[in-house]
């Protein structure tokens, strides 16, 4: 009896939530509304749709042994407290993107945005981690990979790979991108970021050859370097002969990431990756939890309107109408497509009884959800006309805060020259200009919170520089890692023809394999840098398409499945949402390629400057006509991605409804799971295996 | 009462220094011993030294390509 009061006391609380937020026009409301409302979503989804998918759906039994269990080998396989565990996951699942896509999609107001992040969550995202996570633990741990062989046949594995290599180059080249974008001009980000490949190198040696092992002694150490770094940057920043040095363009940069990328990725990982690795995740969780601290404790108003009027597709941040297009711009937070290679990695060998699988799989993501969340309030919480003067292409508010004030007042957001320039002081930046990307939106707001917390407007630069140095970090430590997921996916690839490529300890092999992961992903970035429309509005629309394409590949297999065990009554749970993801990806991936408008389509904005091209003319923003050139072909080779990744997603829709068909008509359960061990009776304990 | 509370503390502190180094994917060396000597208790365990260097190189992209954090 309690309880359902308790229950009925959560709802009324959500739904007073959510009215505040739908029904308030006009004046500005608290964050904590939107808090409240995502908090108390996420309480009665994991206490109601979690525990029913868990149950019924899944019908997990704490009985049948885990494979961390059977197989226990003190390493790999080692049965894990549910709390560390689920801290493992979801440092492991928790990145960048949350921060991105949810500051991009603010264009539309905060209540689109919102929306998707906690219906996607609840019925989509947590879902796919959760039965992922499953199909893993009762297939000893297998990847996803491997699970797709397994239960849709070896074409629709090989296919799957070749998407998954697709995405890892458009996702690092996009996220290169944004570090570009934000540390472009910006001598003092260029300094920490710098700072943090000694400070790194440092680290790997002490703990190779001095500590192995204590990792907590070396990550202060580098985070107390670090920290002198960031704080020091400043001067360095405004010194008469460091300062020019480090004040670097787009293009340098990029060329310099391209190098980096390379070098990190052959040198061995306890030297540069390992260390960075350790800095990134703990920066990670300690901003997270910085950031929801002085969210609630600043409980900041929220400027941005409900919904703006840009809902129909005219925005100038990403282009596109809302339908299907915040859909792939909002990708993690509501539904990742990478966490089903995740779920299925390492957490399914140390899941020490399946139905931690509620709170580790589908709980996890709801943290990360919550994330997604913390970033759109960070957005909000900016005055609209500086949200927009950070996110718009140059092409469109021009290079001065005075047309981009202009600009900016006739979409209908009160902005003046001289707040532009006041925040752009505040920050410590020589300009907030069309600064895109999403990161330094993230930071300006996160700096202005954090900054109302500790203390005044005098610490907004060192914030701004702290979130901007976390994202990069973060970034970086994904490039290096990223590119040699892609090398031995090439090497895996070029072996089947010459089977000597596929040696991984071979050093040719290996540089070979390395130069073409980098040129891949380097070409698309160094694309998107000199794209005069600023890259980050065809790239990211890209990243989106690509991701969902993988969450709907996992939603596929999960439903192919529940059809396999016969649980085709629940076999809704993934298809609704799997129905949904194809729907988005696909009408997205056609308007990309195909639609007229030459602001979306990259076919009609090839035919554009092809036009122009012939006669002889030049369209702004290019200034030559060799730019031109560039510009139609880039647009033929988008063209060609989006293509690729509706073509993966089609051809693993036929796969997946064959595989349901012929489950469906076979009369027994045609599930490929491991072998059922079950715990033996006496050794039956409610009490963890885990030993203290 | 007091010494109970500070048990609970430690066990708690326990559990956060585990999970803090799980997410960079340190496991826990102690368990690992414990299993070799219940287990395999002829075989000879990994030193701590060891034991790291292991788990470093099982977190980061091997030979099968796979991806053990999310990239975005």
């Amino acid at each position: 009896m309690k309880q359902i009061i308790i229950w009925m006391l959560v709802v009324l609380l959500g739904v007073v939530a959510f009215a505040v937020l739908a029904l308030s026009q006009g004046e500005s409301i608290n964050a904590l509304w939107l808090i409240v409302a995502a908090v108390t979503t996420y309480a009665i989804a994991y206490r109601f749709y979690a525990k029913f998918i868990v149950t019924r759906v899944m019908e997990l039994n704490d009985r049948r042994l885990t494979p961390a269990e059977r197989h226990n080998d003190g390493l790999d396989y080692v049965p894990t407290h549910k709390w560390v565990l689920f801290g493992h996951h979801f440092a492991a699942i928790a990145g960048a993107g949350p921060l991105i896509g949810p500051v991009l999609a603010a264009q539309m107001g905060y209540l689109p945005g919102t929306l998707w992040i906690l219906v996607g969550v609840v019925f989509a995202g947590a879902v796919q981690d959760a039965m992922i996570l499953f199909a893993s633990t009762r297939r000893d741990g297998r990847s996803l990979g491997e699970i797709i062989r397994m239960e849709m046949g070896n074409t629709a594995g090989l296919i799957g790979m070749l998407g998954i290599l697709a995405i890892v180059v458009i996702l690092l080249a996009v996220l290169g991108m944004v570090v570009v974008k934000a540390l472009a001009g910006s001598p003092w980000g260029v300094f920490t970021l710098l700072a943090t490949v000694p400070i790194a190198l440092l680290m790997g040696i002490y703990s190779r050859w001095f500590r192995p092992g204590k990792v907590g002694e070396i990550s202060v150490i580098g985070f107390v370097l670090l920290m002198l770094a960031l704080f020091y940057g400043n001067t360095v920043a405004n010194d008469t002969q460091w300062g020019p040095l480090l004040t670097l363009k787009a293009e340098t940069l990029a060329t310099g990431l391209i190098v980096y990328g390379f070098t990190a990725a052959v040198l061995p990982v306890w030297l540069l990756l390992a260390p960075r690795d350790y800095l990134s995740t703990f920066l990670k969780i300690g901003t997270i939890l910085a950031l929801a601290v002085g969210i609630i404790f600043v409980a900041p108003p929220l400027h941005m309107r409900a919904v703006t009027h840009f809902v129909d597709g005219s925005g100038p941040v990403f282009a596109g109408s809302l339908f299907p297009f915040l859909f792939i711009t909002i990708a993690c937070g509501s539904v990742s497509g990478f966490h089903a290679l995740v779920a299925s990695g390492t957490t399914p060998k140390m899941l020490e009884r399946e139905s931690h699988i509620q709170l580790i799989g589908y709980g996890a993501m709801l943290m990360e959800s919550f994330v997604a969340v913390m970033a759109l309030i960070a957005a909000c919480v900016l005055e609209p006309g500086v949200y927009f003067a950070l996110n718009s292409p140059a092409a469109v508010i021009g290079k001065t805060v005075e047309e981009a004030a202009a600009v900016i007042n006739t979409w209908g957001f009160v902005v003046t020259p001289d707040m532009l320039a006041q925040m752009a002081k505040d920050v410590g930046e020589a300009s907030i200009l069309s600064r895109t990307g999403g990161a330094p939106t993230f930071a300006v707001g996160m700096s202005k919170i954090l900054a109302d917390m500790t203390g005044g407007n005098h610490m907004m630069a060192f914030w701004y520089h702290f979130a901007i140095l976390f994202e990069a970090l973060f970034i970086l430590t994904t490039l290096d890692a990223g590119t040699r997921v892609c090398r031995f996916l090439i090497q895996d690839l070029l072996g089947t023809a010459l089977p000597a490529l596929a040696d991984t300890r071979s050093w040719p092999a290996n540089i070979l394999a390395t130069a073409l992961a980098v040129s891949a992903w380097g070409w698309f970035l160094y694309q998107g840098v000199t794209d005069p429309f600023g890259g980050i509005n065809s790239l990211w629309a890209l990243f989106g398409i690509a991701n969902q394409m993988l969450a709907g590949m996992a939603l596929m297999l999960a439903t192919v499945i529940l059809v396999r065990m016969k649980k085709i009554r629940f076999v809704w749970v993934t298809a609704i949402p799997a129905g949904w993801i194809l729907l988005v990806t696909l009408t997205a991936g056609w308007q990309k390629i195909f639609s007229p408008d030459a602001r979306i389509g990259f076919l009609s904005h090839a035919g554009k400057f092809s036009v122009a091209l012939s006669q002889q003319k030049i369209l702004a923003p290019a200034k030559t006509l060799e730019q031109m050139q560039r510009v139609v072909f880039n647009d033929y080779v988008d063209a060609c991605m989006a293509g690729i990744f509706i073509a993966v997603v089609i051809c693993m829709l036929v796969f997946a409804w064959r595989a349901i068909l012929q489950a469906y008509r076979h009369p027994a359960v045609t599930v490929n799971e491991s072998l059922v061990v079950w715990r033996a009776g006496h050794a039956w304990r409610e009490e963890a295996v885990w030993h203290e | 009462m007091s010494n109970e509370w500070l048990q609970q503390a430690g066990v708690v502190l326990r559990l956060v220094s585990r999970t803090v180094r799980l997410m960079v994917g340190v496991g826990d060396y102690e368990q690992y011993v414990a299993h070799m000597q219940s287990h395999h208790p002829d075989a000879i365990a990994m030193s701590e030294k060891e034991y790291f260097r292991y788990c470093q190189s099982a977190r980061y992209p091997g030979k099968d390509g796979s991806i053990k954090r999310c990239p975005c």
